[in-house]
């Protein structure tokens, strides 16, 4: 039996689930996808605490559940640190005795010491006598995730754990757990429905929908090779268009795209006269001004209008109508360092320039 | 002053609130947390000696008691006593008169637990027993507090119920409250005002713990 955490999850009904995940030791696996999509449920059943499910869940070479076998631990006896999204401290104790109660592994003289080490490592030392309510949000959150990891689990489940906090402190919090994970060498689980949260913490992701995985693959490859338009719709990329095959070599593919022609450098299966849906991903875009072309990147050359330039802080939003196909916009961010070097303005002509080996077809 | 009265009294009040405190905890919490099937007529069932006249509750159990009924049959099997007219007999009524006071107020101290904060405890490694000891019934306790001195407060005033089923005999069914209706009755107002001054005090100074014990649970955070 292999180390880390083997999951097959099915469930009907109101909360349908179709999940096949494996989470190697140390690994953190990010869930990301839309309310409703099984995120939660899954983190639940896999704590135990939601029992309507069917399959075999295994980690770190114990079996948790099997359906065939009738067999389903209680949620005390699976060993899982979680960290609750509203944190779930025991209001009534200590951040101390939040640590020793889930410590009953240690014999009772070894819970107090052991469990003030573990506030020392999350910068909490000297609050261990605080109560809950005498704690900011950031400090509740390490006191959380201490209490989930000084239980010394097997499996350490986040649900959205830094959602309840200011912009800052989730900033502060998620640098945090990124050092402290390297010392974790457990299958590490993190619900999110922030795809940078995702981006920054998580070694493979996967994307959730109608309690179903869509994908699961590292945050890169993810963001560069979606693996449907759902996919890409889900993770917020925008740019996505229909084509049709014009050509098939060794180079990649020829699209016509609304009567525009369109390299991708991608090996495909494809034949010539597929109908298939393409994405220009946001690094993949490149904006000139037509009288200030940059030499060398003129793969792809769209010619269109800014029909929309919103500053937003340090970037701005910006919205091209192709000439030949108004109706088909791109949308994609700049810097505005280069509004302003450029000076964009709407209704200005522009060419948009899309590098072959960026654009994914699926 | 009917010492005797106020020693009855007393005595129903407390085993009413211990026998009950129980019951209390596991009927409050099952309604406070579990999908139970039926929940509205439990509730409904639990909530009717509040609305109901307390004669029409005498009334029928004074039915369910007579000696050819199942419960006064069986009762007289084991004990070789009636119920009517005996203190277990009102102990008993007593019993299901207090099912609001010794129930809603637990539900509601187990049902504003976050969900979270019980489903913590079980992933933090604690059994049923051990959660709910460790970790609900402390932060239940403003509740559990309520119900049981609720329910001692509303016995010793009980009267409709008490005369009812307990009638009026001396040393054995004679509470305060029926002994204050005596004094009236006979126009002994003093003896009357000194047991209804004893009842307001023990109701005010009930009902004034509750408040300061859950205000002072409030301001600590754990409500």
């Amino acid at each position: 039996m292999s180390p880390g955490l083997e999951v097959s999850l099915r469930a009907q009904g109101q909360i349908p689930l179709e999940m096949d995940l494996r989470c190697a030791p140390g690994e953190i696996l990010a869930l990301i996808g839309p309310s409703g999509s099984g995120k939660t449920t899954l983190l639940r059943a896999l704590a135990g605490l939601y029992t309507q499910v069917s399959g075999q869940i295994r980690c770190q070479g114990r079996t948790w559940l099997d359906s065939q076998q009738g067999l389903c631990l209680k949620p005390e006896q699976r060993w899982v640190g979680m960290v609750f999204q509203q944190y779930a401290l025991f209001p009534h104790l200590t951040a101390l005795q939040n640590l020793t109660l889930a410590m009953s592994h240690l014999p009772r003289q070894a819970r107090e010491p052991a469990a003030l080490a573990w506030l020392e490592r999350v910068n909490l030392a000297g609050l261990h006598n605080r109560l809950s309510s005498q704690l900011s949000g950031g400090q509740r959150q390490r006191v959380a995730l201490a209490r989930a990891l000084a239980s010394k689990p097997d499996l350490l489940l986040l649900d959205e754990p830094f959602s309840a906090v200011d912009q800052v402190t989730r900033f502060r919090l998620r640098r945090e757990l990124a050092l402290l994970r390297k010392q974790i060498d457990i299958p590490m689980l993190l619900v999110t429905h922030d795809l940078d949260e995702a981006l920054q913490l998580a070694d493979r992701i996967c994307v959730l929908h109608h309690g179903q995985q869509l994908q699961c693959a590292d945050p890169i490859s993810l963001m560069q090779h979606p693996a449907s338009p759902d996919v890409a719709r889900l993770l917020g990329l925008q740019n996505i268009f229909s084509a049709s095959v014009v050509a098939v070599g060794r180079e990649g593919l020829s699209l016509d795209w609304a009567g525009c022609p369109i390299k991708v450098s991608q090996p495909s299966e494809y034949a010539i006269g597929d109908q298939v849906t393409w994405i220009a991903p946001p690094q993949s875009i490149l904006l000139q001004r037509p009288d200030r072309p940059v030499p060398g990147d003129s793969e792809n050359p769209i010619a269109g209008s800014i029909t929309e330039l919103v500053l937003m802080g340090p970037h701005a939003s910006v919205r091209v109508l192709p000439n030949h196909a108004p109706e088909l916009p791109l949308s994609f961010f700049i810097p505005l360092h280069y509004v302003e070097r450029q000076q964009l303005h709407e209704g200005m002509p522009v060419t948009l320039s899309l590098k072959a080996h960026s654009l994914h077809v699926f | 002053m009917d010492w005797q009265a106020l020693q009855i009294s007393l005595k129903l009040a407390f085993w009413t609130s211990v026998l009950l405190f129980p019951l209390g905890i596991f009927v409050g919490r099952a309604l406070a947390v579990r999908q139970l099937p039926f929940r509205p007529l439990i509730q409904s069932l639990i909530f009717l000696p509040l609305v109901l006249p307390p004669t029409v509750l005498g009334y029928y159990f004074l039915v369910a008691i007579a000696p050819d009924a199942a419960l006064g049959a069986g009762w007289q099997w084991l004990t070789g006593r009636q119920l009517a007219f005996t203190f277990e007999g009102l102990l008993l009524v007593s019993l299901v008169a207090n099912l609001p006071f010794a129930i809603q107020p637990v539900q509601n101290s187990f049902a504003a637990i976050d969900p979270d904060v019980r489903d913590a405890a079980r992933v933090c490694g604690l059994n049923f027993w051990q959660a709910l000891w460790r970790v609900e019934l402390p932060l239940a306790w403003p509740g559990l507090l309520s119900a049981f001195l609720l329910t001692f407060t509303h016995t010793l005033g009980e009267f409709g119920v008490v005369l009812m089923v307990g009638g009026n005999l001396e040393g054995e069914t004679r509470t305060l409250s029926i002994a204050i209706y005596d004094e009236v009755q006979a126009l002994n107002m003093t003896a009357a005002g000194q047991m209804s001054l004893l009842l307001l005090t023990l109701a005010f100074v009930s009902l004034l713990l509750v408040q300061w014990k859950t205000q002072r649970y409030s301001d600590k955070g754990h409500l």
